[in-house]
Parts: structure tokens; sequence; C-alpha cells
């Protein structure tokens, strides 16, 4: 089996996996970083969102071999100890319910908000529309994400 | 020595407290016993040890209060509420609290379901006396130290005062208070002197969710542990013939492939190579029994509500009677879709089964069962088994049935290894345990503009109703009243589904009585409140909703909402419900974009009592009302040869951001005993939202999901 060598969170790691792995599993299964979530497996949902040399990106669809040397941040390294504007914001609105979506959610948030930090209601609405929130806590991510970009300022 | 066991034993004996080795008291009780709806004392209290409790308060010398709740999080805020109650009565400081998932034991204690709306209903007295108690002890403990009497002394945030004015802080006090007898009597606070209940307390799992700690169960692990990936039969009415592994075997990581009953389980040491096994297995598979259709379904359940075998729930009066006799008969029918749970965790669990013990870990609603289940499939002694319950990724019923614990279990014991059954979400929404396909067939008398005849017949697959449904509004209000329920056995597994029955009985019922006021020319508001003044001093027990606080929160919501005032373009939708202890009412607010509705707000007005923690209960409130729209608009499912028709979120449609309206929550001040929220405010968001679309458009929807509906009947622009 091939071996890649992954950077994330600005680690290296060197992984022996077949090269259609998708890099959600390569994280959970292989690297034991389980905060990235596996939802639909088909780029539908936006729980396994991880940052692809900044940008959002759904690791389901992401195969290991595609990824090689590129930067890779997941929700374990999008800051030390969960200081990052957006999870602070998460904190203050206390936008969880089961929480298992939230993890994608703040990473789609981060990236959208570090390219648009000014955003009005229907952009951050459609910015967070590709991810799912099966416990709806849509209200509060939306006010969550809002709180963040005055932080991000 | 056996203690005969009498009422007054009842708090001793689900509190027990000792001394820590190291200074400090551990108080260990058991949460599920102390939150049954009637605490009965555990058989033999002088046999108890600390193995028979499950929750814990630990108490340290330095005043920190740790709380070990094995009350696992299913989304619903029950981690953070419970212990507030506790934390209330002890008068410590929040920010002294943390937190703890404990362990469960399932040993002792057999009818445990955890982490349901009803918890903290059911908890709110024990869990408080069981705070009131330990404050006692440590108050008995400062008295003894100073030499006065405990009637002298108070406490407050985690300090003991006398009446001469010296303090001790409970950290001091704590060691000699753990060698004191536990007190009988303690009374607990006025709510008026609440500090914690009624604040607003953030998820005391946020920090680990922010920041993607492992807590769920698809992120345990264990050694030696492989991954399971199951192959069940395609259809409902299929089972397994044959199936050939052989290039299956073949792929690097595959470890080995074990058939059992009809699935065929593909062990590999990752995720992603057992998934992938899977998909390379040839499989046989054979019809069993009748696969079924959507369009079976639906001429089935017709013919039920025009058949005769109905099983009555309730009858005041006579409705035949009343019927014969009116001036004009009203008769409308409501149809509703199979529904997939799709919790966005899907199905998973762990088993390890050794010859010495059968262990199991993960997201479970029902430990207890589960354990008593898999012993039996096993054929081993309950005593061996052990269920330890995660977080979970949303519930909604699903995580009651422990099926997948089930096939974790056979599995595991088949390998001889710690195994995870993983389901992908193919297998998570096509082997579900559905909400089932429902019709409901509601008929009123009208007689000299007023309704005199009532009768709801609901056709339902698998099972019906429950007996307490029977009693809700407008149980009471109608003279002549009917429920009737029959149900066609199908071999699609169905079950509880967020509210159950009322998730679907509150949008036909509550659009019945919005067409009702439009055909009697009575205000919507008025028919309703009308109705209720008939219950009012009703002295029928069976009743199961207060009138008053039904009415209070329909006034409440007019109020609040603005309603009858708004702004040009913005068209709303009344609706008013009870169900699982909470009345609510909501007014939903529809805009019409290129002709299509789009939901832009909800007021929404809750009477559960006390609210424990505004914060969490707000969130449960907008959580519902919003699943209750997304199901209501969009929720469809289909079979076709026994087949479901969807399988993953491309083509099975939850609700978006983009799609979800403002949800302004308003509570009814209250001090009546607090009451779950979970699902209560679910059920009449689909009529609300019905109703608002029949103002905007002039359509009445009697079908779910509205849209799929609207479409096809051409409706839309
Ligand atoms: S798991 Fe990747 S988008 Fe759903
Ligand atoms: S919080 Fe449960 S899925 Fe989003």
């Amino acid at each position: 089996m091939p071996i890649y060598n992954l950077k994330v969170n600005g680690q290296s790691h060197a992984v022996e996996a077949d090269q259609d792995t998708p890099l959600l599993w390569v994280l959970r299964d292989h690297l034991n970083m389980v905060g990235t979530k596996f939802g639909c497996g088909i780029g539908q949902c936006g729980a396994c969102t991880i940052h692809l040399d900044g940008s959002a990106t759904r690791s389901c669809l992401l195969q290991v071999s595609m990824v090689d040397d590129m930067e890779i941040t997941t929700i374990e390294g999008l800051s030390e100890d969960g200081g990052h504007p957006v999870q602070q914001a998460w904190k203050e609105v206390d936008v969880p319910q089961c929480g298992y979506c939230q993890a994608g959610q703040i990473m789609t948030a981060a990236s959208f908000l570090s390219q648009n930090n000014t955003p009005d209601t229907s952009e951050i609405r459609d910015a967070m529309s590709g991810n799912i929130c099966r416990c709806a806590a849509y209200n509060r991510i939306e006010k969550a994400v809002a709180v963040a970009a005055t932080k991000m300022k | 020595m056996k203690n005969p066991l009498s009422p007054s034993l009842s708090r001793r004996s689900f509190i027990k407290t000792s001394a820590l080795a190291g200074g400090g008291m551990l108080i260990g009780f058991n949460l599920f016993q102390a939150c049954k709806p009637e605490v009965t004392p555990p058989v033999d209290i002088t046999q108890l040890n600390f193995n028979d409790f499950n929750a814990f308060i630990k108490i340290a010398d330095n005043g920190m209060v740790t709380i070990f709740s094995p009350n696992p999080e299913i989304g619903q805020g029950v981690k953070t509420a419970m212990p507030m109650l506790i934390a209330e009565e002890l008068d410590v400081s929040w920010d002294n609290v943390l937190v703890v998932q404990g362990a469960l034991d399932t040993k002792n204690y057999t009818r445990q379901v955890a982490g349901g709306s009803q918890s903290i209903r059911h908890g709110w007295e024990p869990l408080r006396q069981t705070g009131a108690t330990a404050k006692q002890m440590l108050i008995n403990a400062a008295a003894a130290q100073w030499g006065v009497k405990a009637s002298e002394c108070t406490a407050k945030n985690g300090v003991i005062s006398n009446s001469s004015g010296a303090t001790l802080g409970y950290g001091d006090v704590v060691t000699a208070a753990a060698g004191l007898e536990v007190p009988e009597n303690v009374t607990l606070k006025d709510p008026k002197d609440f500090t914690i209940i009624g604040k607003d307390i953030p998820n005391v799992d946020l920090d680990k969710i922010i920041t993607g700690k492992s807590l769920y169960g698809l992120d345990y692990k264990a050694d030696g542990m492989v991954y399971a990936s199951v192959l069940r039969p395609p259809s409902f009415g299929k089972k397994l013939i044959d199936c050939d592994e052989t290039s299956v075997k073949k792929i690097t990581g595959v470890l080995d492939v074990i058939k059992f009953g009809d699935k065929v389980a593909v062990l590999a040491k990752d995720t992603w190579t057992a998934m992938k096994g899977k998909k390379d297995l040839k499989v046989t598979w054979e019809v069993d029994s009748k696969l079924e259709n959507t369009e079976d379904h639906d001429q089935i359940l017709t013919s039920l509500l025009e058949g005769s075998e109905f099983k009555t729930m309730r009858k005041d009066g006579n409705v035949k009677e009343a019927f014969a006799q009116a001036d004009q008969v009203i008769e409308r029918t409501y149809e509703s879709p199979f529904l997939p749970h799709n919790c966005m965790e899907p199905m998973n669990f762990f088993a390890d089964v050794t010859d010495e013990k059968v262990r199991l870990v993960g997201p479970i609603q029902t430990p207890a069962g589960t354990a008593e289940r898999v012993a039996r499939l096993l054929e081993r002694d309950v005593e061996d088994v052990s269920v330890e319950m995660t977080r979970m990724g949303g519930g909604f019923g699903r995580r009651l049935y422990g099926d997948f614990a089930l096939e974790a279990a056979e599995i595991s014991k088949l390998a001889k290894k710690p195994v995870k059954v993983v389901y992908s979400r193919e297998d998570d929404m096509t082997a579900g345990i559905y909400r089932p396909a429902i019709k409901y067939r509601i008929s009123a008398s009208i007689k000299d503009n007023k309704i005199t005849g009532y009768h709801l017949k609901e056709a339902s697959v698998n099972s019906n109703m429950y007996g307490l449904i029977p009693n809700f509004f407008p149980a009471g209000a109608i003279e002549n009243y009917q429920v009737d329920v029959a149900n066609y056995k199908s071999n699609i597994t169905t079950g509880a589904w967020r509210a159950p029955y009322t998730n679907f009985l509150s949008f036909a019922e509550q659009s019945f009585f919005d067409e009702l006021s439009e055909i009697l020319e009575i205000d919507r508001i008025k028919l309703r409140l009308d109705l209720l003044q008939k219950v009012k001093g009703t002295t029928d027990e069976k009743i199961e909703y207060s009138p008053e606080r039904l009415e209070k929160v329909i006034q409440l919501a007019v109020d609040k909402s603005g309603w009858g005032n708004a702004k040009e373009g913005v068209y709303q939708g009344f609706s008013a419900y009870y169900c699982h202890n909470t009345h609510v009412a909501e007014v939903a607010e529809v805009v019409l974009e290129n002709d299509l509705p789009i939901v832009k707000k909800v007021t929404c007005v809750v009477d559960c009592g006390i609210v424990v923690n505004p914060l969490g209960a707000k969130n449960q409130i907008e959580g519902g009302v919003i699943d209750g729209i997304g199901h209501a608009m969009y929720g469809d499912f289909a079979f076709k040869d026994g087949e479901p028709q969807y399988k993953n979120f491309n083509t099975y449609k939850l609700i978006r951001m983009n799609e979800t309206p403002l949800v302004e929550t308003h509570f009814v001040e209250s001090n009546a005993s607090p009451t779950g929220l979970g699902e209560p405010t679910l059920p009449p968001a689909g009529a609300a939202v019905a109703n608002a679309i029949k103002a905007a458009k002039g359509i009445r929807l009697y079908k779910q999901p509205f849209i799929k509906n609207m479409k096809s009947k051409d409706l839309l622009g």
C-alpha cells in the first residue's frame, strides 16, 4: 500500500492507506483525530468539513492521494484550546444541541469569515446552507456566525 | 440486619454517603431510581454498596463539587439541566460545579430510559432532594463543630453561617459531614429563592464539542478493535440465500467476512475498507414475504378508514346520533408518509464479547433493555453484560431501539474480537425503524352553527396512538366525541419518532379547526377559546391537558405575535397543541417569493412550568419548531418492492439554514413543576405553517410533505 505524507494541523504524518481512502477516514481511523465527523459520505451534509490550504472542503470526498503535501486543518487544529473567534462565538451563543454537526459548521464558518468578515444575513445563510444540522440549531448557528464576524473585524 | 421497607425510608434508600480517602465526601444515589415517577426503594438498602449507584456527587475539601451523571446527552440539554437541580438545592456556586459523565450500572436497575424529554419532569423533586440532603449534612456538621443547633445555621453559595456570624466553607466540614447520618426530612427551597434554576447555563460539554474531542459512539476506540460494515437485505421482505465473498477477502485490510442471520458483516482494520468490502459482496436474495409499495400503503390505509375494523379509544356521548341530526357534516382526511430519523451521527455500536464478559459501548437510550436483549441473544447471564453510554449525535426515537447493539454483539461473538459496527448513511436510512405512514380522518357535525360531534379515525402501519392521546384536546370540549384506530401489519419496521403520533395528528387537528372556523365563519382564535371554556372545571380525570394553560398560551401567542396585524404580504397561521405535558401555541408567518411560500418567522409560546435553564430550553424549542417545519415541508419517503427509495441526503431533503425561519420564544411564567421540551414544540409547527399557506395562497394542505404535494397539484407558479 502506498504511503502518503500528510500535513495535518502543522504536523507531518506518514500514512499507509489505499489511494482511494477518503481523507475523512484517514483522519478518524488512522490518525485518531475524531473531531471531523462522518454524516453522509457524499458531500451533502458538511459534517466532515476541514480546511485544505485554508478553504473549507469536504473530507469525505477527498481521496488521500489528492492531498499529499497540502496543508490540512481540522477542528483539533483550528486553534489551541478553542480560542478561535468562531469557537468563542459558538460558546457565547451556546450553539450545540447534540453537537455532532458542530465541528463541520465551525470549520465552514471559519473559512467563510476569513474571506468575508462583514457578511450580511443572507450571505451567512447561503454560506452555511451546505451544512445540515439535524437538531436544527440553525438560529443559533446563524447568530454565532454574526457574532464571530464582529470578533474577526 | 434487614430493614423493613417503609415510605419514610425512600430518600435514604436512594442516597448513601461516605468519606473520601483524601478528604471530602462522596454521595451516591441512583439517578434513574430517583427519576422514576414514583420512587420505590431498592430491594434491601443494607445490602447496597457504592456499586449500586450510578450517580455521585463528590464534594472535595476545597469546596469544589463534581457531579458524576450517567445520563448521557442526546441533544436535549439534560446533562446540563439535571445537575443544575442538584446544585441549586446544595446551594453552591455553579462556577464550582463540574459535571462528568459517569459509567452506567445496568445490573441493579432495569427500567432505565435515558435522555428522554421526561427526565426533567421525573427528576425535579428527587434531584433537588438529593442536593438538599447533602446541604443539610454539611450544615449539621458545621453546627456540631460550633456546638450550636443546626436550625440556627444557614448555607448559601458554599458557605455555612451561624447566628453569631461565624462562617465555615463546605470544604471545611465536608469530611466530618461524611460520617453523619443521612437526614430524613429536608426542606426544599421556595422557587423565588432559586439562584441557579431559571438562569442561562451553557451546555456543560461546550468546550469539548467546539474543539472536536472524542465524545460520541462513533469516536469510541478500544485496543484490538476492528470495524464492521454490515450488508442487510436490500428490501423489506427479502432474505439471504447465498453470499460469495471471495473477491472481498482479497482486499488488503479486510480481515473477515461473517454471515449471521440474513446479514453479512465485512470486518476490516478501518471503516473505509469495511465499507468498500461490503460493496463488493456478491449476494443472492430471495423473496421471503410481501414486497410492499407506497401505493399499496396508500390504498390500504384508505380502505382501513372506510372499513369497520376499529378499536375505540375514547367515546363520549353518541357521535352517530349527532351526525344523524346535523345540519352539516364536515369530513377531511390527512396523510403523511413514513419518515426515517436520520440522526446526524449514523447508528453504530461497540461490542467485545469474551468468555468472561460482554462489554457494550455506544449511543443508546435504553441501556438496560439492550443489555437484556443481548444477554438473551448470546444466551448469557445479564450480569455478564455491561453497557456504557456515550454522547449521542441525535436520537429522535431511533436510539431507543438497540438493533445495532445486537448486531455488534453477535458479530463480536462470532469473530472473537472487539468490534465496532458502523452504519453508512445509506445503511442508516434504509435499515430504519421508521415513523409509520398514517392517515387521519376527522369528521365534525354542525348544528345551528355549533360543533356537536367530533369523530377522529386513525389508520396507521403496525401500531396506533398511545392511550393518553385520545384525552388530549378536543376531548371534553365536544359533547359527542369518539376516537377510533385501526392498523395494518407490515414487514417494514416502524417505531417512535420525535413526538410519536402527535407529530402528525397535531397537523391534522389544527388544520381541521382552522378550516372549521372558516366554514362556521367564527374567528379562528375564538373558536378554540370557546371550546376550551367547556372543559374548565371538568370532573373527567382522564382529560390530559389543562384548558386554563392552553387558553393562556393561545392568548399570549396572539399578543406576542401581533396576530391579525401582519404587514402587507405577510400571512399568518395559528396552531395550539398540548402533548408531553407541555402546552404550546405557535404563529407562523409566511411570505410568497416567486409564488413559493417561505416561512419567515414563528412565534412560539410555551408553558413548560418552571424553566430550569432558559438558554438550553430555547435551543430545544427553536430546534423542535424548525424540525417540525422541515419535515412537514420536505420530509418524504417511499418504498418500491419493499426497497426504500431514499438513501442519502442527495435525494432525501432535510431543512437547511436558508429555509429556516427565525423562532421567537416566549415562556408563560409559572411555578408549576417543569416539563420536557424535546418534543412538544414540534407537533404544532406543521399546522401553523399550513394555515399560513392557506392564508397566503388560498390552498388548504391535507398531505405532507407540503412542497411535493403543492407541486404535484401544479399549484405553484
Ligand atoms: S460526510 Fe462529508 S459531506 Fe457529509
Ligand atoms: S447539533 Fe445535532 S446535528 Fe447539529
